[in-house]
């Protein structure tokens, strides 16, 4: 019932959401009404198929790596904490944030922050860098059977080629940074 | 005691008196006599008063909050095709970024995707002084409190035992009803009393709703040997139906009282109930499907195709086996106004028996029917675009958004072939900018 959802949200929790996310009052209960109504078992936590019911997102190619971005390492179950924390990676940035102060922490969807965020999917043995088999998993995965080994063999290797900096055959993400534009 | 008794007793006679003078005698006979109409003229004046009291309060306490919000969702979506986004850029081939536009719209699809969203209530600009609705609206107003306890009162005190009382009362009539009816043999006359029966019951029932039903373009009323779609969203879609008109039901059979009503009413009327084994075998069920349209004489049939309740602000897809078995297909629209009560069936959520708890104890169901002009199977069309053909007739009538997804996806998992088509598009975007040239693997030709 839509009652529920505003009381289990204490105010304290908004406040440090906010604090941490930046998100506002109002995008944080409606975001809480989003979260209550994928979770189905109704336990507080998403599970990753509670993310799979939604069908937009079950039909895209990057979908089980972007549901893999929500869940800390080993775990299968990821609070509304979490849930905002993946989130807040894209929250558009607003007009009165870009003359904040340089000294405080750096906001969840800076452009460096988005950019590990990117990285992080690519790289998925967390070994901080991007290797051509990481590469590879990834473009198969955004083309499917269209393309055959050979073709995307190829791509992977003039792809790192062309951001290889140090010749190791694989992507830091100092490298991955300077690639975009 | 035993006067207590007895004045209980009496109460009872006379409240049962009043109802069936005042309710169900005037039904019968098709006529009214304003009570409902003055209730809800009495109801709209006081939401109206509720909206603008809601309005002055949310600009008193956050006079900032004047940033329109988005019309239809919590963001605004990124419309831009694959194509543009990745392919816009002139570049040689595969980019670090690429994956970006796949993330956007992962996420969009997190926070809100247009398929779940349809699964479950809708939510109302405005409060409708229910508690079932209140989302995000917060105390404003001593008046507004009151009016509000006044409402639940009235509501459950007053209007639920009405309800229940002619509930009750419509569906022991329809049961007795038709069978009488169905003791006599087929005839003219069996017909005209069964049809009597059925209206006068459906007039009970939507009484025992507080239903409000206005019917456009009543010269499109299906006809006899004809097939009638009509967009899902309860259970109730087809009383507030079979209140204008006659129709023969299609459906599974069900145990319990449902199963009694329709083992009843199939003897004075042929509706056509299929078990639950047969529902399976889809040539079974259109064969007996043709056999019933293939008689001219026989009730228009009521199916709805979308195959599950979705929630009136979208008509999802269309399932085709209804448009493979031939004849006219009469097309009717039908839009419930949420503002007095939400007729969306969430079977997830509630099961039947709180369902109709939550229909009696709201204001009113009030609704719009517009039957529409006939439709045929042009040449060459196939069930599917002839499906879909009806399907945006439908929504455009209506004014609801047209999606192409499957209202299985409530309990089901999406096909792959969605996905596929996604990875075959990029695949086409990347083969064509790249110079891949002397590696052709005959995958891709434009």
């Amino acid at each position: 019932m839509g009652s529920r959802a505003s009381t289990l949200l204490r105010d304290e929790e908004i406040e440090e959401i906010k604090k941490e996310t930046g998100f506002s009052h109002s995008q944080i209960t409606r975001l809480y009404s989003r979260f209550t109504s994928l979770d189905k078992g109704e336990n507080g936590t998403l599970s990753r198929e509670d993310f799979q019911r939604i069908p937009e997102l079950a039909i895209n190619p990057l979908g089980d790596r972007i549901i893999n971005a929500f869940f800390p390492e080993g775990e299968d179950q990821v609070n509304f904490r979490g849930f905002m924390r993946t989130l807040a990676h894209f929250r558009p940035i607003e007009d009165n944030e870009k003359s904040k102060d340089q000294n405080g922490p750096e906001p969840l969807n800076s452009r460096s922050n988005k950019l590990h965020f990117a990285f992080r999917l690519y790289d998925l043995d967390k070994d901080d860098k991007i290797s051509r088999d990481e590469l590879l998993q990834v473009l198969r995965m955004m083309v499917g059977v269209n393309i055959s080994d050979e073709q995307l063999g190829s791509i992977a290797d003039r792809t790192i080629q062309e951001a290889d900096q140090d010749g190791d055959s694989a992507i830091s993400f100092a490298e991955f940074v300077k690639l975009r534009c | 005691m035993e006067d207590v008794g007895s004045l209980a007793a009496r109460v009872a006679a006379v409240w049962l008196a009043l109802v069936l003078a005042l309710i169900v005698v005037p039904s019968a006979l098709g006529v009214s006599l304003g009570i409902s109409e003055a209730y809800m003229r009495l109801l709209v004046r006081t939401l109206e008063w509720a909206t603008i009291r809601i309005e002055k309060g949310v600009k008193k306490a956050q006079p900032q909050m004047l940033k329109t919000p988005v019309a239809n969702g919590i963001i605004e979506r990124d419309e831009t095709t694959m194509e543009k986004e990745i392919a816009g850029l002139h570049r040689v081939d595969f980019e670090f970024s690429d994956i970006f536009y796949f993330c956007r719209k992962g996420f969009e699809a997190i926070v809100e995707d247009e398929v779940t969203q349809r699964f479950s209530s809708e939510e109302l600009v405005s409060w409708n002084l229910l508690t079932r609705t209140n989302v995000n609206f917060h105390y404003i107003s001593l008046r507004l409190t009151i009016v509000w306890v006044i409402g639940v009162v009235v509501r459950y005190c007053f209007l639920l035992p009405l309800r229940f009382t002619l509930a009750a009362i419509g569906i022991t009539s329809m049961i007795v009803g038709t069978t009488m009816v169905g003791q006599l043999p087929n005839s003219n006359v069996k017909s005209y009393l069964s049809e009597l029966v059925h209206l006068t019951c459906s007039r009970i029932l939507v009484r025992a709703l507080s239903g409000t039903i206005h019917y456009h373009n009543k010269e499109n009323k299906p006809q006899k040997g004809g097939i009638c779609v009509a967009n899902h969203t309860s259970p109730i879609d087809a009383i507030i139906l079979t209140n204008d008109g006659c129709y023969a039901m299609v459906g599974q059979v069900h145990g319990g009282l449902m199963g009694v009503i329709q083992r009843a009413t199939v003897k004075a009327c042929p509706h056509v109930w299929f078990e639950r084994s047969e529902v399976k075998d889809r040539h079974l069920v259109t064969k007996r499907l043709r056999e019933h349209v293939a008689d001219k004489s026989k009730l228009p049939i009521l199916i709805f195709p979308e195959g599950t309740c979705i929630n009136n602000t979208s008509v999802m897809m269309f399932k085709k086996g209804s448009f493979e078995i031939g004849g006219t297909i009469y097309p009717v629209a039908i839009k419930y106004d949420p503002q007095f009560g939400d007729a969306f069936w969430n079977s997830s959520k509630y099961n039947i028996v709180s369902y109709l708890l939550r229909i009696m104890t709201s204001w009113a169901i009030v609704c719009n029917v517009w039957y529409m002009p006939p439709m045929v199977r042009k040449e060459g069309e196939d069930a599917v675009q002839f499906a879909n053909r009806v399907r945006s007739a439908i929504a455009r009538q209506g004014g609801l958004t047209e999606l192409p997804w499957d209202g299985g996806l409530k309990r089901a998992k999406v096909k792959d072939t969605f996905k596929e088509e996604q990875q075959k598009n990029y695949s086409k975007m990347l083969v064509r900018n790249g110079s891949i040239g002397n590696l052709s693997t005959g995958t891709e030709s434009d």
